[in-house]
């Protein structure tokens, strides 16, 4: 408070020297992907989200970024329904994906996790081979035809930027890959099926940062197929990697735009102190 | 001083350190006692001759396997009616294995070691193991054939070997006849008088359809009636040649070459010969049947028994105990309710044994047995199929006996799965139970594994329940050959652990039966081993391959 606005703090960031693009997201023209419409979760008697209404634009990545605790991961976790795994989660509103609410009662759960992929905090990989990875999701649509299984793996590998590493050892055990390689397998099982969506939930936070820049080169490479929506704790990787970022505050949404307009210029007092570094 | 030592810890580390080596001294000390009692008993003992004074004062001549000495009191030996004619207080007296039940009506017999008058270990004494009156001991004569003296003298033993082989050989044969070949026949008849008594209940016994029974039924008489032809002459051709021989008393018997089982001199054997003798000994004991109720020859319908018993158990234990074990993690609501079925699961481990016997008994044979007969073997009424203790019903009695066991490793198990590793799969589009199937239940297989090898070891040691359910003392068969349908599950069986008992406490020749004991509870221990080897190197198989629950 006793600082202006003016005098950023020098951790702050400075958006135009990550190389983004200038042309921002129009939300308003934006085709729309996933809408949040009034939507509450609570845990048992405590809530943790308010009123969310949210866009995400289609093809495009979101960034959600807050302090801990503020929901971001669970509104994301809300959008292929993980949430339902959790006893005593109860949730009003709405969420539309491509204007049908997948909280309706009518939705096959398993049908939306395969349109709306996931990629976890820690990688984890299954105690299978690299190929069996990927088949995974596959075989459970019951596709086990050998050649469709190795042009499918052989594609979802290379587009998470693996398939050289792995090439030669395609049946060894996953486990026996570096963190940031199980990582990338896990995007590229995610990818192998196709979803329209791919949520990721700190995909990076546990890694090093030479992988953590693979990742986000990957992500960059992602976007022109997939809607992609990201939590992140990392405020740089938000401003590097995404066009439209959310902020989240004690599970709130604060403010939700474009990313260059976001970090350069936010509407609420909360957003810039939080990504001035005030608190967090 | 003595504080410090308190405070630093170090009794603590040597008083656990002590129970540790005691427990394991125990054990060893154990398994070595078995092993060195029972693995002994099939050693050639020396055959030694005594001239002997029995307590009449009359004069006498033994031969035996001395098994051990012991002292007694003078009183004792004086009340059974010996004079003796020095005061010592404690006497000396031994045990004799003499052999020759035919001749003088018992295996085994004390001697006190003052009246022994000489001792002396002829090496032209032999021993001959019979299949019936237990071993024969003494001096060869001549041999026999159809009642004629064809060898005397030196020769004897030289030709009894060669005679004796084909004996042995022709008495193979009439085993495999008798127990394959007719035993094969009698089973299809029983088949088809069964077949006939169904048509006949069914009220379709047409002329036409008896007729065929009726034609399978001759066939199956003709085969037999050759079969008897082909047993009459072998058994004419076993009975040509017999033996005479004679005890150390003097007296002589014959003793046909039908009824031998194997001639030896021990005296005369050398250490090689020894040692063969010993293995073929230790062979025939665990792949021979038994002879002589019991005490003598091999007990390997019991192993197999054990065996199969044990695997069929673990083949119902093992599916059952997982799939409640995965509705009481996975799918059931966590709350009062399923813990106490928890506790009652973990209770159910410790009722006592006998109670799962009576249990199966009046549950599985008597109902569900005495059910099953009702509604698909009509025709063997009155006599039980399934309706009698069988190895379906003991094999059952144990693994509800042991499911608690599975049931609490699976649980361990499950919960040990990462739930990240459940997320991935259910954020892959699984449904909760394709990720139960693909992911979870082979990640949690080590676990499910040491829940059966715990089963397993808990089964194999099991005796009491299984006497009222379907362990006897000598099965005709074995629960798998080579008749349709080869396993036969209402088939009474013979258990390791019933024979131990049955060798031990219900023999007539207690004192013969003694290092079968020992050597029948060693086996039994190495097969449980052997069945928790196998069962530990598939569990460390699995762990191998799905190690990241280390992570």
């Amino acid at each position: 408070m006793l600082m202006s606005s003016q005098q950023t703090p020098t951790h702050s960031i400075d958006i135009s020297a990550l190389g983004r693009s200038e042309s921002g997201v129009d939300l308003n023209t934006a085709e729309i992907c996933l809408e949040a419409k009034k939507l509450n979760l609570f845990y048992g008697e405590k809530q943790a989200l308010y009123d969310i209404d949210l866009k995400i634009p289609k093809r495009k990545v979101t960034a959600f970024i807050g302090p801990s605790g503020c929901g971001k991961s669970t509104l994301l976790r809300c959008m292929n329904r993980m949430n339902d795994l959790v006893d005593s989660v109860r949730i009003d509103g709405q969420l539309l994906l491509d204007e049908n609410n997948i909280y309706d009662k009518s939705v096959d759960v398993a049908e939306l996790r395969r349109r709306v992929g996931m990629v976890f905090q820690k990688p984890n990989p299954f105690p299978k081979s690299i190929y069996e990875n990927v088949a995974y999701g596959l075989r459970l649509q019951g596709i086990n035809d050998r050649r469709t299984l190795d042009d499918v793996v052989e594609r979802a590998l290379k587009r998470a930027a693996l398939w050289d590493e792995v090439r030669d050892r395609l049946h060894d055990n996953a486990l026996g890959l570096s963190g940031g390689q199980q990582q990338r397998l896990v995007i590229a099982r995610a990818v192998a099926i196709e979803p329209e969506v791919l949520l990721l939930d700190e995909p990076a936070s546990a890694l090093d940062p030479i992988s953590t820049l693979k990742i986000e080169e990957l992500i960059y490479e992602l976007k022109d197929k997939y809607t992609i929506v990201i939590v992140t704790h990392n405020m740089q990787q938000a401003a590097r990697v995404s066009d439209c970022t959310a902020f989240m505050y004690m599970g709130k949404l604060i403010e939700f735009g474009d990313t260059n307009q976001l970090f350069t210029n936010p509407i609420e007092k909360q957003t810039e102190d939080y990504i001035t570094g005030r608190y967090g | 001083m003595m504080q410090k030592w308190i405070k630093s810890g170090q009794p603590w580390i040597w008083l656990s350190a002590s129970t540790v080596s005691i427990s394991l001294i125990l054990v060893f000390g154990l398994i070595l006692l078995i092993a060195s009692r029972g693995m002994t008993h099939f050693w050639p003992k020396e055959l030694l001759e005594f001239h002997y004074t029995e307590r009449d004062g009359q004069a006498s001549v033994l031969v035996g396997e001395f098994h051990e000495l012991e002292s007694v009191a003078a009183e004792r030996l004086s009340d059974a009616g010996f004079e003796l004619t020095d005061n010592q207080a404690f006497y000396d007296r031994m045990l004799l294995k003499t052999g020759n039940r035919d001749v003088g009506g018992q295996d085994f017999r004390w001697i006190v070691s003052k009246r022994i008058l000489q001792q002396s270990r002829p090496d032209s004494l032999v021993a001959i193991e019979r299949r019936e009156w237990g071993n024969f001991y003494g001096y060869l004569q001549s041999i026999k054939e159809k009642g004629q003296v064809v060898v005397e003298g030196e020769a004897v033993a030289l030709e009894l070997s060669t005679r004796l082989r084909r004996a042995l050989a022709i008495y193979e044969q009439i085993r495999e006849v008798e127990k394959d070949e007719i035993g094969t026949i009698n089973y299809g008849m029983e088949r088809l008088r069964l077949k006939q008594r169904r048509l006949e209940l069914d009220g379709e016994a047409t002329a036409a359809n008896v007729q065929v029974i009726e034609l399978e039924r001759e066939q199956y008489q003709l085969d037999y009636n050759k079969l008897q032809a082909k047993l009459v002459a072998l058994y004419e051709d076993i009975n040509r040649d017999s033996l005479t021989a004679m005890v150390a008393s003097g007296q002589v018997v014959e003793i046909s070459l039908a009824k031998m089982v194997r001639v030896y001199y021990p005296n005369a054997m050398s250490l090689p010969a020894k040692i063969g003798f010993y293995l073929s000994k230790l062979w025939e004991f665990v792949s021979d049947d038994p002879r002589e109720a019991n005490t003598e020859g091999g007990v390997f319908p019991a192993i197999f028994g054990t065996v199969m018993m044990v695997l069929i158990m673990s083949i119902m234990v093992t599916p059952f105990g997982v799939v409640a074990a995965v509705y009481l993690r996975e799918y059931a609501t966590q709350g009062v309710l399923t813990r106490i079925i928890r506790i009652a699961v973990n209770n159910l481990a410790g009722v006592p044994s006998i109670v799962y016997g009576v249990f199966g008994l009046g549950f599985f044979v008597y109902f569900l047995g005495g059910n099953i007969d009702a509604l698909f073997y009509p025709e063997a009424a009155p006599a039980p199929t399934f309706g009698t203790p069988g190895i379906l019903w003991s094999s059952l009695t144990l693994a509800i006996l042991t499911v608690p066991v599975v049931i609490v490793a699976t649980e361990e198990g499950l919960s040990r799965i990462p739930k990240s590793i459940r997320e991935g799969s259910l954020a892959l589009g699984a449904t909760k139970a394709e990720t139960l199937w693909r992911t979870v239940l082979p990640m949690a297989s080590p676990a499910i594994m040491t829940g059966l090898i715990l089963a397993i070891a808990r089964a194999a040691g099991e005796v009491a329940p299984l006497m009222l359910v379907g362990v006897v003392k000598l099965a005709p068969s074995l629960p798998l050959d080579t008749n349709m349908p080869f396993l036969h599950l209402d088939r009474k069986f013979m258990h390791l652990g019933f024979h131990i008992y049955d060798v031990g406490f219900q023999s007539p020749n207690v004192e013969a039966a003694r290092p079968l004991v020992y050597a029948t509870a060693l086996l039994l221990v190495a097969v449980i081993v052997i069945l928790n080897l196998s069962a530990i190197a598939i569990r460390n198989h699995l762990r191998e391959k799905y190690r990241s629950l280390e992570q």
